[in-house]
């Protein structure tokens, strides 16, 4: 965008150079520990401007490539510096329906901040912390504005699943003036967000503010309807009447391990223990809530990925919770989690048990006591090219626990291949697709965790994209 | 009242009016709930799983019927724990916040079988819709139902229009055969009667005892199994089984499995995963509605 830059304070770049990268305030990790509250504070207006001033403007901003859904951050960034928070979402809002919550739990630092030019020099600008600044100050000071809606198509489109792939794709079909009803399992919308992701990490008022937005827009949501057993794809395209369909229903399927004594109580996926936590509100059991959640005194987190820290940080705020553990196969570096969360996680009293692969669950009267552990070692690079962990001879030992969460990955949900005939899938069960989400089924398109596997937000948010863009081309084109 | 206070919630889109509610002996109460949605798709065997106000549980329970017309379904509920105490509470007009389903694998019906049902408790609610889907196709149908005594017997009369013979049995006596529902069908195949298909649906210690009761005659044999449930959907895992030394899914790859497979202690321990807490759910809840009075007005 401009060369020339124009902000209210008028700085040389080196200036803006010299500016240190700005921390949000947070909640103090012991105090937090004990709470579901969020812990960053967010920024405030004047610590927002100074970040924004860190940005340089550059010619050629490597920053927009980085991001999935290429949002054009130096132009808002330049708003955010100018103090003009309104045209700062504007500009957002242009690519990015949920920046609220990419701002909180995008992987920047691997995204469009890794990329950032000044990061040569110094620490890249604070890009992630910039976008939820704005977003929050948006949702706060109720200035939403509902973009222009394309006069009525008359194209009627459904959209399997409320997660941010549907969502978006839902948003975007809306505001070309189709008519997008989006079909949930769960009787919530938003995905992973509400079930997966805890409060702590993104409170569940910011994603409800988002679906309120999406049905302003006009786009309907049917909670409590499961694609493939309350009606099937075949069923809503040929029976009632919709045009075309995208399938957004995640990762859903979870995976054990198939070591002895898994089905012990007290061994729980990270999907039974995050769902019973945020979307049945189980920290507030028994006085506000009536799913109960483990009760155990010592937990175990297998896993080393945002999963197994959401789990560990879940686990660790229960008042009755003394010691838990992250038992991570291979060592710190090779942690899929992202680095912000583990250091979280070290601040909030978790001990992590690396190089550490468990080998059966123990038990009491089928009960689990405890979790025999294996060390390991790192050996050469293998197909996902991190070293690979081989086991230390001998090296067992012993870890009581009365809780054990597995967080090994998920796989994807069959529900959906199994009941629409003709619907091509991988050997692992994802839905294939090609870039624009279409898939092997006419009028079907795909995108999120269920195409790429599990994957992030934003990946989803950009596949729905795509899609809700080849969809539209495709409505228009049938009679 | 904190723990009923999410109770006037129930306004939302997707609300679930209770068309009728009868109080049936046992603990057990019929319900007829608005639910177009499902009885579409509605088969012999599914579930579905429901949730009665913003911060419930939610808890799976069987179609034991549906009317096409209308747009509603039929539930049995027993009384056991504070969301179906709570449930019990509720009366016609009142709203359910969810239902959805429906979930599982209907049952597998085929034509040219003898087919023998046994149920007990809200299992005999469990088992009318099977019952009557292979009535219909013309198999043979005899139901064995049966109760602690007389007065705790219920859908007699429901049991014996889809059924070509219905047996009854009490534990003590009062009505029918004296014992259980396996005496019965001890006595069936002693006496060789022809047998194709058994099923059945009910507490575990009953299935796990008709299981045993078939194997040694080789007669194929299904059961419904109960797990704890969360989404239905296939994606916590809460409610695996073992099934011929295989972890499934109840609510995806069951509830029917074949009773000469499944291990039966697993599934009892598994139940009790979360009984301390429950029992902690239903002392606070009682405490808050001491009388009667008080919970009527609490609840609603
Ligand atoms: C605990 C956890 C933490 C994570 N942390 C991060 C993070 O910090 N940053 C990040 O970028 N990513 C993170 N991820 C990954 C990210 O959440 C996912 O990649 C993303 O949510 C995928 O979006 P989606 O729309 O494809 O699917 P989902 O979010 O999984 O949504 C799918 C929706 O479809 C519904 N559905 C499924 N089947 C059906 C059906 N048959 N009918 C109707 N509805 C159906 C589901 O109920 C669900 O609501 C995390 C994931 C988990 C599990
Ligand atoms: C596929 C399926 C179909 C079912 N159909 C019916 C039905 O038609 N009618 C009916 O009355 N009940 C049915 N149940 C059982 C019913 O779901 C439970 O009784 C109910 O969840 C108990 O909830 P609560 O809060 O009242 O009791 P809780 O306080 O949660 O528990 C009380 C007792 O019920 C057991 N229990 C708790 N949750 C479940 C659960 N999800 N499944 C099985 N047992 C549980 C506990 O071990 C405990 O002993 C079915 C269960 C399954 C899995
Ligand atoms: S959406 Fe995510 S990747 Fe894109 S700019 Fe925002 S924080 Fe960065
Ligand atoms: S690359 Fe960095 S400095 Fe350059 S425009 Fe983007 S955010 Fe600003
Ligand atoms: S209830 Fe969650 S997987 Fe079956």
């Amino acid at each position: 965008m401009t060369d020339k830059i124009d902000t209210q304070r008028k700085l040389t770049n080196k200036e803006r150079m010299k500016i240190s990268r700005h921390a949000m305030p947070e909640q103090d990790p012991l105090e937090r520990a004990k709470n579901f509250f969020e812990v960053p504070l967010g920024y405030t207006p004047e610590l927002a401007i100074e970040e924004a001033e860190r940005c340089i403007q550059c010619k050629n901003p490597k920053c927009i490539e980085g991001c999935p859904v290429n949002v054009k951050i130096p132009q808002f960034i330049f708003h955010v510096a100018m103090g003009n928070f309104e045209l700062a979402a504007q500009t957002l809002k242009e690519t990015n329906a949920l920046p609220a919550v990419c701002g909180r739990v995008c992987p920047q630092e691997e995204q469009c901040e890794i990329v950032c030019n000044i990061s040569a020099k110094v620490e890249p600008v604070a890009i992630g912390r910039l976008e939820r600044f704005v977003a929050d100050w948006e949702r706060a000071s109720r200035k939403i504005s509902i973009p222009s809606l394309a006069p009525p198509t008359g194209r009627k489109i459904a959209v399997i699943g409320a997660g941010p792939a549907g969502l978006t794709c839902a948003g975007d079909l809306a505001k070309l003036g189709h008519t997008v009803t989006i079909f949930e399992a769960l009787h919530k919308p938003g995905g992973v967000l509400v079930y997966g992701i805890p409060e702590f990490r993104l409170p569940k008022q910011i994603v409800e503010a988002e679906v309120h937005y999406l049905e302003k827009m006009g786009v309907q949501i049917q909670c409590d309807f499961v694609v493939g057993m309350t009606r099937t794809i075949d069923e809503l395209m040929n029976e009632d009447g919709f045009d075309a369909v995208f399938i957004g229903t995640g990762a859903g399927l979870p995976y054990f391990m198939g070591i002895p004594g898994e089905n012990l109580n007290g061994v729980y996926s990270a999907n039974e223990f995050l769902t019973r936590m945020n979307l049945m509100k189980g920290f507030e059991f028994p006085n506000h809530a009536d799913t109960p959640v483990p009760m155990a005194k010592h937990f175990a987190v297998i896993g080393g990925g945002n999963t197994a820290m959401d789990a560990a940080r879940t686990a660790r705020r229960l008042p009755w919770a003394e010691k838990v553990y992250i038992v991570y196969r291979r060592s710190h570096i090779e942690m899929p989690a992202r680095k912000e969360e583990i250091h979280h996680g070290e601040e909030e009293g978790i001990e992590f048990l690396l190089l550490t692969n468990p080998t059966r669950f123990l038990g009491d009267n089928g009960w689990l006591v405890a979790m025999e552990c294996q060390k390991m070692e790192l050996g050469e690079p293998d197909a996902s090219g991190r070293r690979k962990p081989i086991p230390i001879a001998g090296s067992e030992f012993v870890l009581s626990v009365e809780a054990a969460i597995v967080a090994t990955g998920n796989g994807s949900n069959p529900l959906i291949n199994k009941t629409t005939p003709g619907l091509a899938a991988n050997k692992y069960g994802n839905i294939i697709a090609d870039e624009t989400g279409k898939t092997s089924r006419e009028g079907v398109w795909a995108g999120g965790d269920i195409v790429i596997g599990a994957a992030t937000v934003i990946k989803a948010m950009g596949a729905g994209k795509k899609a809700a863009a080849a969809m539209h081309e495709y409505v228009m084109a049938k009679k | 009242m904190n723990n009923v206070k999410g109770f006037p919630h129930n306004q939302g889109v997707h609300v679930f009016p209770i068309i009728e509610k009868n109080d049936l002996a046992a603990k057990v109460y019929r319900y007829i709930i608005k639910a177009p949605n499902i009885v579409k798709k509605a088969k012999a065997g599914q579930f579905v799983i429901l949730r009665l106000y913003e911060d419930g549980e939610r808890i799976p329970i069987t179609l034991a019927d549906w009317d096409e017309a209308r747009g509603t379904i039929t539930l049995y509920v027993q009384a056991v724990g504070k969301t179906t105490i709570m449930m019990s509470m509720m009366k016609a007009g009142d709203s359910l916040m969810d239902v959805v389903g429906p979930f599982g694998v209907p049952s597998h019906v085929e034509k040219g079988k003898t087919f023998v049902a046994l149920g007990g408790g809200f299992g005999i609610a469990a088992i009318h819709p099977i019952v009557r889907a292979h009535r219909v196709i013309g198999n043979r149908t005899i139901s064995i139902i049966g109760a602690r005594s007389k007065e705790l017997l219920i859908m007699e009369n429901e049991m014996r229009a889809v059924s070509d013979d219905v047996r009854i049995a009490t534990d003590d006596g009062s009505y029918g055969t004296k014992g259980f529902v396996t005496t019965i069908l001890k006595s069936m195949l002693e006496k060789n009667e022809p047998i194709d298909v058994v099923l059945a649906i009910g507490p575990v210690v009953m299935m796990k005892a008709v299981s045993d009761l078939t194997k040694p005659y080789g007669v194929q044999t299904l059961v419904s199994l109960n797990p704890i449930m969360m989404d239905g959907t296939g994606m916590c895992g809460a409610c695996r089984v073992v099934v011929g030394n295989k972890m499934q899914f109840a609510c995806v790859d069951g509830p029917e499995f074949n009773g000469h497979d499944v291990d039966f202690e697993l599934l009892t321990a598994r139940q009790k995963m979360y009984s301390p807490q429950e029992k902690i759910s239903l002392e606070i809840f009682e405490k808050i509605c001491q009388t009667q009075e008080q919970r009527e007005t609490a609840a609603w």
